[in-house]
């Protein structure tokens, strides 16, 4: 005789199937909220300056813990100049990676030198420091420092970025460790859409005569913009909120300068130098305003490359 | 004027030759990194390391308190993110895939897997720190596990959709409820690879240094005590790297090359069973 259910049991089946799911979607509104503290909290904890020094902290670039006078110019132009800087020598170094892997490399060579660059990545960023502060700004100011001044410092226009004393440590030093530190992240992402570019239409651009770097030119590259474009946006939010690193090399001034080869400040090494030992509540609340400026940078970054990625995504979808 | 094709040719053969120079620039960094890191570390290891405690500047030591103060903190961040972000990554992929509330948490998370770590280590910081009045281990695992969180969330929403919705369906066939088909049916499919994400968040944790600058601080001292500031690798590092004193210096590169190891360690592992689970499904 079949044994038949009884509703009992299924009913108790009904309620363990509620329960699962009802804690599966609470664990998921956690992660919500917790963004939501996390914004609402350096809100409240950065109100008193915002109290203070209302839109002037953005504009002003004094920084001073005895009279309590705070601006956080010096810190947010240290940290768009040296993201601008990682960025301008890691798009084409990323790009030409990114191009090794897809179109030249044997195919053999392909994983082990992917791996590679992938644990580039994988490197805690306070190794990226030390070495940086070690080996390589010593280097950099024996050898590239004179070097540049004496070819590019001569030039009008941009001269003046090249002046001052060999220090090794500032923020093209910065900008440069920085650089090394984004490229595996932007190149991952360029070789992922690269690869999906479909291969009847590189075949096709071939098969008219094309060179190699034409189809990747006129064909791949067009294809894949927006995710191009979300790589480069991600690795724009990495720099952005890149800390130990950048506290070895950058030189922790709080003063603005025209050269790059002097010392300056970002937010996340001014957080890092800083927030344990400040004292007073108007210098700990200065420095939280500075970590919800960051915050929201990297957000609408971070938001735009997303969006960028996401929209590939679909047009993949759509044509195929 | 050089011919067109002839031209075509050389532009070609130029943006070829500068793609393997790039590649060949990406690749000098790591070694001259993991060459600098492993000429200077190895100096620093010895057994001394792994039975002393830290020592008072120009004294010799080792790291041991700190060496376990970083496990315990990983340890414990890892039990707190990981049931959090397995349930949250299993509501995403099997419960919420047309609402709202799925598509909402898949962007938030995205933007704190990206976050920029110090500001996590500031946000503990006013939540917690503040409110109890003193630096704390448990800070810092808080804090830690707030980078776990997305990690898992994302890996394990990407594991359970590639396994194929028939697994699904025959289960739901033979009468299974949806928690059975869930927790028996792909949970169990997916386990490597969820379990490769959890991998993952460990490595990325182990080398965090910004959100346990103002949590769990640091410690000189031997504490198991997760309500005391607690010593840990990375802030050690960068405390003694930062000294001017040679005999710390020389312990921070030897904590500096066995914390790159670990991770690197992790991640290889953690690569070699992503690709196991690749295959086999």
């Amino acid at each position: 005789m079949p044994k038949i259910i009884s509703t009992a049991k299924l009913k108790r089946q009904q309620l363990l199937d509620q329960l699962f799911q009802k804690t599966t979607w609470f664990f998921t509104v956690i992660v919500l909220v917790l963004l939501a503290v996390l914004v609402g909290s350096l809100v409240v904890g950065s109100l008193p300056t915002i109290k203070a020094f209302g839109f002037g902290f953005l504009i002003s670039s004094e920084w001073n813990p005895v009279t309590e006078q705070f601006g956080a110019l010096v810190p947010i132009v240290g940290t768009l100049v040296t993201a601008i800087i990682a960025l301008s020598i890691g798009i084409p170094v990323s790009f030409g990676i990114a191009l090794f892997l897809t179109e030249l490399s044997p195919p053999w060579l392909r994983r082990p030198l992917g791996t590679a660059i992938e644990l580039l990545a994988g490197i805690p960023s306070i190794i990226y420091g030390m070495w940086g502060l070690f080996v390589f700004a010593p280097f950099f100011a024996n050898t590239a420092q004179p070097w540049l001044q004496n070819t590019l410092g001569d030039l009008p226009g941009i001269g003046f970025l090249f002046e001052g004393a060999f220090m090794g440590i500032g923020m093209l030093a910065a900008g440069i460790i920085l650089a090394i530190m984004v490229i595996p992240f932007i190149a991952a992402v360029m070789r992922d859409v690269f690869e999906i570019v479909p291969s009847m239409l590189k075949e096709s651009a071939y098969a008219f005569g094309a060179t190699t770097w034409e189809v990747i030119w006129n064909v791949v590259l067009p294809y894949t913009k927006s995710g191009v474009i979300g790589g480069i946006m991600l690795g724009l939010g990495r720099a952005l909120g890149e800390t130990m690193a950048i506290t070895f090399v950058i030189g922790n001034a709080h003063q603005l300068h025209a050269s790059l080869f002097m010392p300056g400040n970002s937010i996340a090494s001014a957080l890092a130098n800083e927030f344990t030992e400040a004292d007073g509540e108007l210098y700990t609340s200065a420095l939280i305003e500075l970590g919800l400026i960051l915050f929201f940078i990297t957000f609408v970054v971070l938001a735009c490359s997303k969006l960028l990625l996401l929209q590939l995504k679909k047009r993949e979808g759509a044509t195929t | 004027m050089i011919p067109i094709y002839t031209r075509r040719r050389m532009i070609n053969a130029l943006h070829l030759t500068f793609s393997i120079l790039a590649m060949i620039f990406g690749l000098f960094w790591l070694f001259w990194i993991l060459l600098v890191l492993i000429g200077k570390g190895l100096d620093g290891i010895s057994v001394a390391l792994f039975t002393e405690m830290t020592p008072a500047p120009g004294n010799t030591g080792g790291l041991l308190n700190a060496i376990i103060g970083s496990l315990m903190m990983v340890i414990l961040a890892t039990l707190i993110g990981t049931p959090v972000g397995i349930l949250a990554g299993t509501y995403l992929a099997e419960f919420g895939q047309h609402g709202w509330l799925a598509s909402v948490t898949r962007f938030i998370n995205d933007i704190l897997l990206s976050a920029p770590s110090i500001v996590i280590g500031l946000f503990v910081y006013t939540v917690y720190v503040a409110r109890v009045g003193h630096f704390s281990g448990w800070a810092g695992a808080l804090a830690l596990s707030m980078i776990v969180i997305p990690v898992v969330v994302r890996t394990t929403e990407d594991m359970l959709r590639l396994i194929p919705d028939s697994l699904r369906e025959a289960a739901a066939a033979l009468g299974a409820p949806p928690w059975k088909v869930v927790t028996l049916v792909t949970w169990r499919a997916s386990e490597v690879g969820i379990l490769t994400g959890v991998l993952l968040a460990i490595a990325r944790i182990s080398g965090e240094t910004a959100p346990l600058l103002f949590t769990a601080l640091n410690n000189q001292f031997w504490t198991m005590d997760m309500n005391q500031p607690m010593a840990n690798l990375p802030v050690v590092i960068f405390q003694f790297a930062m000294s001017p004193y040679e005999s710390w210096q020389e312990l921070a590169w030897a904590g500096a090359l066995l914390i790159t190891l670990s991770v690197l360690g992790l991640n290889i592992i953690a690569r070699f069973f992503l690709r196991k689970n690749k295959l086999s499904t």
